[in-house]
């Protein structure tokens, strides 16, 4: 393989992989609380499409980022609610955030253009690319890497420190403790409900922010269902990385690389495999679970977190 | 001073009755809003729904195409919720029975009597559907793994699955490119009654019916509820669960598939896109609405139904988009979630005097994980 074609290739793979790692991420802080939501898909889109819009209408892409972040973190506090306060099924309560994400995104995208008119088609200021000196010449990696728009540069500072929090500090110990035993957690004075609301929320921006790449970076403007299923992948990828913010690197590559190769085999017209090739991912993810599952250790190992969609009550005990 | 939840002595029936009706009424007022903001009386826009969608003749068999399929896997998802197994994949089970029951009829119905083509094709989708169901059902009762995921990661390989063979192999040769199968062969057509609206109604009646009579009036039935009341004591009186679970999940897959079965046999004639188009993830909110109970189902089937056929009709007429009705659906749906609570609890606002103040940083966590 040629340097040039494998030189971008890593950047397609990079801008393909941006949304998704986001999102994942998100999900990862959410299901190490105990609190899975399905609704990942539904937050995307309304981020991409608010983000987008805003965007359009002030100029700004900071606001737009930043409204495409409450918007996510808003409609994780629905699910949180319902989820932790009301002890609604989360399996229900969050495929209808997905549900009604999408619709509602559908809906805005054809209402917030000038004038009430749709959004789809129209162009609007985007992230560029900004190539950091220095490194951005590097052979081979510096023009894939390090000559990327600022939410990519973002998952380079967040990734690392979601590994090193998770792992190393004391919030992080109580997020996985409040997952892995609530019962106990809360017998230490950690607070469950608060914690997983606030990790679900953070969840929520991490996936709006995720669709806001998706509306102002990788594909420069609002289409109908622009996640096109990335929020499902996410949810693939948390058990594909068994709760890993470093493993899901490797997992969001990997789809990333997939979308990034299948460009390729499209431009060179073979769609055959395209099929098999995509299915791969989510055979990978049951594999993985069953591992997981039927391993023991390995799941003590990777800690995942075993009051996963398990409401928690406090008043129910003894 | 804080609130608590306090269970009530019985389940509340009026609490039952009044949250769907707090759940409708909130998500009207929410899309009142919605439509208020588009610039249209949300009065008119109600209207021309509710007309699109049961106006007519015409719009009401609309309607009943829509609501096959919602009905049938509304049901496959009941049956499976009812013993707790959150069975996501319904979708997944729809598009290999579709793709069973095409691949049948255009391939495997040459030299057969042409009366038993089609009862042999839905038995093929029927039961392909349960199979794909069975893997996810076979993978949680005997290794534990989570069903949530492994159900819903299927969906994706059938849903890649069925657009790979109309794109690819099953391509019509004859369809100018188009991606999509050749016609069926006329002996694998469900019959239609009026309009669109096929013989798929009577399926999902039967289906209702029977499994109502399962549900309610046989030793399974009353397994299946143990089961999922109460699991504990389920494997005290000595039920089979993981056996349970697996016949449980072939009837569940099997509907999903015979949802699919009558959208290729019945609507499409074909296998073309539009196979996939979310029924298996409404079905869920179908069967939570209709309280698992399969009677309720159809009638919910058949109500949600007319709101996907009616945001699509005002789109037509008024020029809102059709994403009215999905908005609407999970309007519906929170209140609903939210509310289930209140039947089995109530709140209660209490006085303490001495709260819990302990830290964690004096329990000695770090030392116990780290």
């Amino acid at each position: 393989m040629s340097l040039p074609l494998l030189t971008s290739l890593i950047s397609i793979t990079v801008r393909a992989g941006t949304s998704l790692l986001y999102a994942t991420l998100g999900e990862i802080y959410a299901e190490r609380s105990g609190i899975l939501n399905l609704g990942v898909e539904g937050m995307m889109m309304l981020g991409a499409v608010t983000a987008f819009a805003v965007a359009f209408h002030t100029g700004s892409l900071a606001l737009a980022v930043l409204t495409a972040l409450l918007v996510g973190t808003a409609l994780a506090a629905v699910h949180a609610f319902l989820s932790v306060s009301l002890r609604a099924n989360q399996v229900v309560s969050g495929l209808t955030l997905t549900l009604f994400g999408t619709g509602l995104a559908s809906f805005l995208g054809q209402r917030l253009g000038p004038e009430g008119t749709r959004l789809v088609g129209l162009v609007g200021p985007a992230l560029d690319r900004l190539p950091i000196p220095y490194l951005s010449n590097l052979p081979l990696v510096g023009s894939s890497l390090f000559n990327q728009d600022l939410l990519t540069y973002g998952l380079y500072v967040g990734v690392p420190f979601a590994a090193w929090y998770l792992y190393k500090t004391r919030g992080g110990l109580y997020l996985r403790a409040v997952g892995e035993n609530p019962e106990t957690a809360d017998a230490m004075g950690i607070r469950v409900g608060l914690t997983r609301y606030l990790y679900t929320m953070l969840g929520g921006a991490l996936a709006g922010l995720g669709g806001a790449h998706l509306s102002l970076a990788y594909t420069r403007g609002w289409t109908e269902n622009i996640t096109g299923g990335r929020g499902w992948i996410a949810v693939a990828l948390v058990i594909f990385a068994m709760w890993d913010p470093l493993r899901a690197v490797v997992g969001a590559a990997l789809f990333g690389g997939i979308n990034a190769v299948q460009f390729r085999m499209q431009a060179a017209g073979t769609t055959v495999p395209a099929a098999l090739l995509n299915m791969f991912p989510y055979v990978a993810t049951i594999v993985v679970l069953v591992l997981i599952t039927w391993w023991e250790a390995l799941r003590k190992r990777v800690g995942a977190p075993a009051a996963l969609a398990i409401p928690y009550a406090r008043e129910e005990k003894g | 001073m804080r609130i608590v939840f306090e269970k009530r002595e019985r389940v509340s029936h009026t609490v039952r009755v009044l949250v769907p009706v707090i759940s409708l009424v909130f998500a009207l007022v929410f899309g009142a809003v919605l439509l208020l903001f588009s610039g249209v009386s949300p009065g008119a826009a109600y209207a021309a729904m509710a007309r699109g969608a049961f106006g007519s003749s015409r719009a009401l068999a609309e309607t009943f195409v829509k609501a096959i399929p919602l009905m049938l896997t509304g049901l496959a998802v009941a049956v499976a919720f009812r013993m707790l197994f959150w069975n996501i994949g319904a979708e997944g089970q729809l598009a290999m029975g579709g793709l069973t029951a095409a691949g049948v009829a255009l391939f495997a119905s040459e030299g057969l009597p042409s009366w038993s083509v089609l009862p042999i094709t839905i038995l093929a989708g029927t039961l392909a559907g349960a199979l794909w169901a069975a893997i996810p059902a076979a993978l949680r009762a005997y290794l534990g793994v989570n069903e949530v995921i492994t159900t819903l990661m299927m969906n994706y390989v059938a849903i890649l699955l069925v657009s790979h063979m109309y794109h690819g192999p099953w391509r019509d040769p004859a369809g100018y490119g188009f991606p999509g199968t050749a016609r069926l062969p006329e002996t694998a057509w469900l019959p239609r009654l009026y309009g669109r609206a096929h013989l798929g109604l009577f399926f999902a009646v039967v289906a209702a019916v029977v499994l109502w009579f399962v549900l309610q009036r046989t030793k399974w039935g009353f397994e299946l509820r143990i089961v999922g009341e109460n699991p504990e004591a389920a494997r005290y009186i000595g039920i089979d669960i993981p056996r349970l679970m697996l016949v449980a999940m072939l009837v569940s897959g099997g509907l999903a598939g015979l949802a699919g079965v009558c959208e290729v046999t019945g609507v499409m004639r074909r296998l073309q896109q539009g196979l996939t188009v979310g029924h298996g993830y409404t079905a869920i909110i179908v069967a939570w609405l209709a309280q698992l109970n399969p009677w309720a189902v159809l009638l919910v089937g058949f109500l949600l139904a007319g709101l996907l056929v009616g945001g699509d009709q005002i789109q037509m007429a008024m020029g809102l988009p059709a994403a009215v009705g999905l908005v609407l659906q999970g309007a519906l749906l929170f209140p609903m979630l939210g509310g289930a609570l209140f039947t089995e609890y109530r709140l209660r606002i209490v006085r303490t005097a001495t709260e819990d103040f302990r830290t964690p940083e004096e329990t000695g966590l770090e030392e116990a994980g780290s």
